[in-house]
């Protein structure tokens, strides 16, 4: 059996971390092609050992597997535990997947400082990979924390123009709420003497501490998920971060926050999270419908992929306080194909914005007479977008909108809105870039797809795909942890 | 699998490859063997059809998943087929029309550049209203619904550098998903309260579901989900008010408006009432709520037929009406009638559509009717066929149109079910102005002077792009190729016969008895059922009752006003200047979707934006509280000035409020 490989998860995590350390050796500007290749073959090496994950899972038991524990701190009983369940699992593959396409997105498109560019992205990677994998309260924090710097940097130092405002907002609203987050892990530690994640979700808590816990810990991971109204970081982060950054925050960083949700606050303060589902509730409905509105009107395209991205969020953590298999299961997969289709959506931004050096609407229009393979992939990850079926963007939302109907109609009713709102927002774009008359003279000089970004673009689009035709093997790997989670929720601690 | 079950999945995926080939390798394959693998893989999904319909026939019915696409819980998602008497007719019709118009496409784009992608967009339509029509599930249903959206989105964007033609997707898109969201709701409180998705389990389930309510609402639960998926059939089905996306997809090429907008994806929301007539049965209030729709469709959208003056928009709102009749069938619970009706108009709109698109092609892309006449001499394959549609769409006696028209008009009166009475003045009011539009458009087209050749009447506003050519002066229009004649005569035989060969079995024997539910308390055919003495019988009984002489009276209308006495209508309209106005502008649908809901949704979103998340939250949260902390931050700043007296002065200062806080507390203190 797979599952007593060691150290698989070890290496997901260092891995990567090592390939960046590497780079970094090859850091003068001469040596950017050798920089080049070993981050994409770190990045590769962080994908393969991470496919032995899912292989090897055994998709029957509810509990961590691919165990490593090690005694880190004694004197604070502190641990380096390693351990992925069905929800985690995919969530490393994913991150190490889109690792190898930020490394070929940037291969042309970053030309200063790539080994450091590189080296950010590769270190981030493993860093998240460790947040994914962490089973002690401290290694958890550390990796949550430390992956912060490589992507603040990232947008401070290969941003836009109004990279420092956006990169140090980011960082504040972020670390501002991890402060709380520390509040409640020390207090854990208090009440139950551990940093061992499955000590804690079985410390007893009575509702007041719950309550005053879970309100410190949604300050964290709502602010990373991006909840309403805590999400003004975000289009502007965007906006300004590299290709890379925006598609590893969209694709992998706003699930740090769901993934805090579904690893703390539900089963940590399952009565709590019961109690104040209403709340969190309504401002998902709040996130999918406002800022569905304020989507439409975005004139810049990665602010309209942005906030487009939030709203995508709202459905995942309407899924989560909703409380049946359904809305879990719904949201999980929601996270996945959003890490899919958001990447491939500011991967396609990326590759306009190379060619033109614009991302506002207005500046293009026809351009699918110039490039019509990107046109139509483009098209495939619109669709993707705008939750059709056959793509993944559709699995998650209809199954998170059949559970708020099983929940209550009305949030059902709310949730379902994004069916004309996600159309319009990314039908109306994808109109107004791709499509019409070709008049501009700048769009008429554009090239198509170079072999390069046809791969990248092209196995994204397999993936969106394939998860949209058949989700099963998928969504069996989460069937027993999601139900576990549910149980331990509904069965509380009073 | 069994033969059988291979030649159940050959039927879909026989179209699909060709769509994959031409799609994908269309430029390196060429526009030949583009052709060839569309046409072939359809004609095989016809085929296999027919072996299907032989088999079904014999009795054998199949019901069955392919794969599990996902589980979740108790709820399992399946894809799989539903093989019955329904689903092999819709399956005949479907593939019999797409061949057609295969064969014709051939012809109307020959000179187009995107030929290969053409070709791969309308076999990867065909594959999906397959899948639609084959489900046995509401989930495979929804996947097939939302894919012909999609490939319609597309084809009506096909010529995508005119911006009519892509504001007509978008709009076609976004007003199929007002519809979508009433499907979903639908299809989520089914899977909530039946949970399951299987059309046979939830029919199963459907008495038990009969007296609860949605919680929240207090709405009865069957009546709710049942308007909520109608809602959807409203949006594809194109009922009032989510019609308005119809006449505008006219901007995408003849072929599909025939083969999409005519014949097949615009029917599937009739289809799907149809399928699940079980659970519309139990519901008499829904039955009235599509009845009035359908009713209203059917004579509003025909009185717009009569004011257009470019052909393929008549034939739009024809189609239009025309699916409001079928959506009055639905709701008096004649099943059986709307799915006749859906098979016999396939196959005559389809034919007019397609003769429309020949008369295109012979006028150098003019669609407007004012710059036609006398067609009759070039053209005269194009004319008989136009000819025989017409009178298939007016249905005289005979013609396949007749007998599917007439049994809704028959069932409506036999209905006892609320909004029957508005349903049948409208039904029968539509019969006058079926037969007016389309014998108004018949002479304008093929009789008469011939007013081509001349300078155009009126510029097209997107006359510039190329594409609405017209004929120059002196030139004459010429009849089309045989690749478009061809289908325009294969399509006008069961334009003529369908009806009187298949009225019995379809509506009065039991080829559909256990796959339509009717309670006998709605069965509004019985009347009918009684009386039918056989097919000719039923022609010759037609020629004596008030719809054979509405549509003889529209006809002649048509003829005294643009043939006899062409002066008259201009004298007519100035006469009711305020109506021609509001049928000019369509009732001010588009007007009021325009400004209220596109511009309302616009004007929402900047609120939102400048007021919610730039001014409030990051103006007043975000970037006031880093504002305040500098506030804070300058203050203390000028406390530490660095100079002692300072320093010594709010020492001082705050001694005396220390003692002036505690004096009393110390005096109390001593006191006691």
């Amino acid at each position: 059996m797979m599952n007593n490989f060691p150290y698989l998860l070890s290496l997901a995590i260092w891995l990567p971390i090592l390939g960046g350390l590497l780079t970094l050796c090859a850091s003068a500007p001469r040596h950017a092609p050798l920089a080049r290749q070993i981050g994409l073959a770190f990045a590769l090496l962080g994908l393969a050992v991470t496919v032995p994950l899912y292989t090897g899972f055994d998709t029957a038991s509810a509990a961590m597997q691919f165990v490593e524990h090690q005694s880190w701190i004694p004197y604070f009983n502190v641990h380096y535990s390693l351990g992925v369940d069905g929800i985690s699992m995919p969530f490393v593959i994913l991150n190490s997947f889109i690792t190898v396409i930020v490394v070929v997105a940037c291969w042309k498109s970053v030309q200063v400082r790539v080994a450091q560019y590189l080296a950010a992205f590769l270190i981030m990677s493993g860093l998240i990979n460790g947040i994914f994998a962490a089973q002690d309260g401290v290694l958890f924090y550390v990796f949550f924390e430390a992956s912060l710097i490589p992507l603040y940097l990232a947008i401070g130092i290969w941003g836009g123009e109004r990279r420092v405002y956006a990169a140090i907002k980011f960082f504040l609203y972020t670390l501002a709420g991890s402060l709380l987050m520390l509040l409640a892990f020390i207090f854990f530690f208090q009440r139950s003497g551990s940093f061992d994640l499955a000590e804690w979700q079985a410390l007893p808590l009575d509702l007041r501490s719950q309550t005053w816990v879970f309100w410190a810990l949604f300050a964290s991971f709502a602010v990373k998920v991006p909840m309403w109204p805590v999400h003004t970081w975000l289009p502007d982060a965007h906006v300004e971060a590299p290709t890379g950054g925006s598609v590893v925050l969209a694709a992998i960083a706003l699930k740090l926050g769901a993934y805090g949700f579904l690893r703390f606050s539900l089963p940590v303060t399952p009565d709590a999270a019961q109690a104040m589902a209403p709340i969190l509730i309504a401002l998902s409905l709040v996130a999918v419908v406002y800022i569905g509105f304020v989507a439409i009107v975005q004139a810049d395209m990665k602010k309209l992929v942005a906030y487009s991205s939030i709203s995508h969020m709202g459905f995942v953590t309407l899924g989560f306080f909703i409380f049946n298999p359904l809305g879990m299961e719904g949201a999980i997969v929601q996270m996945i194909s959003h890490g899919f289709v958001s990447a491939a959506m500011f991967l396609c931004i990326g590759v306009l914005y190379d060619r033109l050096h614009s991302r506002r609407i207005a500046d293009y229009g026809g351009v699918v007479h110039v490039m019509p393979r990107f046109a139509a992939l483009f098209m495939l990850f619109a669709m993707a977008n705008a939750g059709l079926p056959g793509t993944s963007g559709f699995v998650g939302e209809f199954w998170v909108i059949l559970g708020a109907v099983q929940h209550n109609f009305w949030v059902g009713f709310a949730a379902a809105t994004t069916l004309i709102l996600g159309a319009s927002y990314t039908l109306w774009m994808y109109k107004r870039v791709i499509f019409g008359p070709l008049v501009k003279p700048a769009i008429q000089a554009l090239s198509d797809l170079d072999r390069r970004e046809l791969a990248m673009l092209g196995v994204l689009a397999a993936c969106v795909l394939a998860m949209g035709l058949y989700p099963a093997p998928v969504a069996e790997v989460m069937h027993v942890s999601v139900e576990g989670l549910l149980s331990h929720v509904t069965a509380g601690k009073l | 699998m069994t033969p059988m079950q291979q030649l159940y999945l050959l039927v879909p995926l026989a179209p699909l490859a060709g769509a994959i080939l031409a799609g994908l390798f269309g430029r390196r394959i060429g526009r030949t063997a583009s052709h060839v693998v569309t046409i072939l893989g359809v004609a095989v999904a016809f085929v296999a059809s027919l072996f299907i319909y032989q088999d079904v026939a014999a009795g054998n019915v199949f019901e069955g998943a392919l794969y599990t696409w996902g589980r979740v819980g108790d709820l399992a998602f399946e894809v799989g087929f539903l093989i019955d008497s329904l689903t092999v007719t819709m399956m005949l019709v479907v593939s019999f029309v797409s061949l057609m118009v295969h064969i014709y496409t051939i012809g109307y784009m020959k000179d187009d550049p995107g030929y290969q992608r053409f070709f791969s967009y309308i076999s990867l339509f065909t594959f999906s209203m397959l899948m639609l029509v084959m489900s046995n599930n509401f989930l495979q249903l929804f996947f097939g619904w939302e894919a012909v959206g999609l490939v319609s989105y597309l084809l009506i964007g096909f010529w995508y550098e005119r911006p009519s033609a892509i504001y007509a997707n978008l709009k076609a898109f976004l007003v199929n998903r007002v519809g979508d969201f009433g499907f979903l709701l639908g299809i989520g409180l089914v899977a909530a309260f039946a949970g399951s998705l299987n059309y046979a389990e939830v029919f199963a389930m459907a008495p038990e579901l009969l007296d609860l309510t949605v919680p929240a609402t207090g709405w009865p639960l069957l009546t709710a989900i049942c308007i909520c998926l109608f809602i959807g059939a409203m949006g594809k089905s194109a009922q009032v008010p989510l019609h308005v996306w119809l006449p505008d997809s006219m901007e995408g090429p003849t072929p599909i408006s025939a083969l999409i907008h005519a014949a097949t994806m615009v029917t599937a929301g009739i289809f799907m009432v149809a399928r699940i007539s079980p659970l519309f049965e139990l519901s008499p209030t829904a039955l009235s709520f599509v009845l009035v729709i359908g009713a209203t469709t059917a004579l509003f959208m025909g009185l717009l037929g009569i004011v257009q003056n470019d052909i393929k928009r008549v034939v739009a709102y024809s189609t239009l009406s025309q699916l409001g009749y079928m959506t009055v069938a639905l709701g008096v619970s004649a099943y059986s009638a709307a799915v006749f009706h859906l098979m016999t108009h396939a196959f005559f709109k389809a034919l007019l559509f397609l003769a429309a698109g020949s008369v295109i092609i012979g006028m150098h892309h003019d669609q407007d009717m004012r710059n036609m006449g006398g067609l009759r001499k070039y053209m005269p394959v194009t004319w008989l066929t136009s000819l025989i549609g017409s009178l298939a769409l007016i249905g005289l006696p005979l013609f396949s149109g007749f007998y599917s028209k007439d049994a809704i008009i028959e069932a409506v009166r036999h209905s006892q079910i609320p909004g029957a009475g508005y349903a049948a003045f409208c039904v029968l009011a539509g019969v006058f102005i079926t037969a007016f539009y389309s014998f108004r458009m018949y002479f304008l087209v093929f009789h008469g002077e011939e007013r081509f050749g001349h300078a155009p009447h009126d510029h097209h506003e997107d006359a510039a792009d190329g594409h609405h050519h017209g004929l120059a002066p002196g030139q004459k229009p010429h009849e089309s190729p045989w690749v478009v004649t061809v289908p325009l005569i294969l399509l006008a035989i069961p334009s003529v016969l369908i009806g009187f060969v298949t009225i019995e079995p379809m509506l009065f024997a039991s080829w559909f008895d256990d796959v339509i539910a009717v309670l006998p308390a709605h069965d509004s055919l019985a009347g009918l059922r009684e009386e039918f003495h056989g097919a000719f019988g039923m022609a010759l009984h037609g020629l004596m009752t008030a719809p054979f002489w509405l549509a003889a009276a529209g006809v002649v209308s048509a003829w005294a006003l643009y043939l006899r006495f062409p002066q008259i209508p201009a004298r007519i309209r100035a006469r009711v200047e305020p109506l021609y106005t509001l049928l000019e502008n369509k009732y001010y649908f588009d007007r009021f979707n325009e400004v209220v809901l596109a511009g309302g949704s616009r004007w929402l979103g900047r609120s939102l934006w400048r007021g919610g998340d730039q001014l409030l939250i990051d103006g007043l949260l975000v970037n006031g509280s880093a504002r305040v902390v500098g506030w804070v931050a300058q203050a203390a700043r000028l406390l530490q000035s660095g100079l002692l007296y300072q320093y010594a002065f709010w020492v001082i200062i705050g001694l005396v409020i220390l003692l002036a806080l505690w004096w009393p507390a110390l005096r109390l203190g001593a006191l006691s």
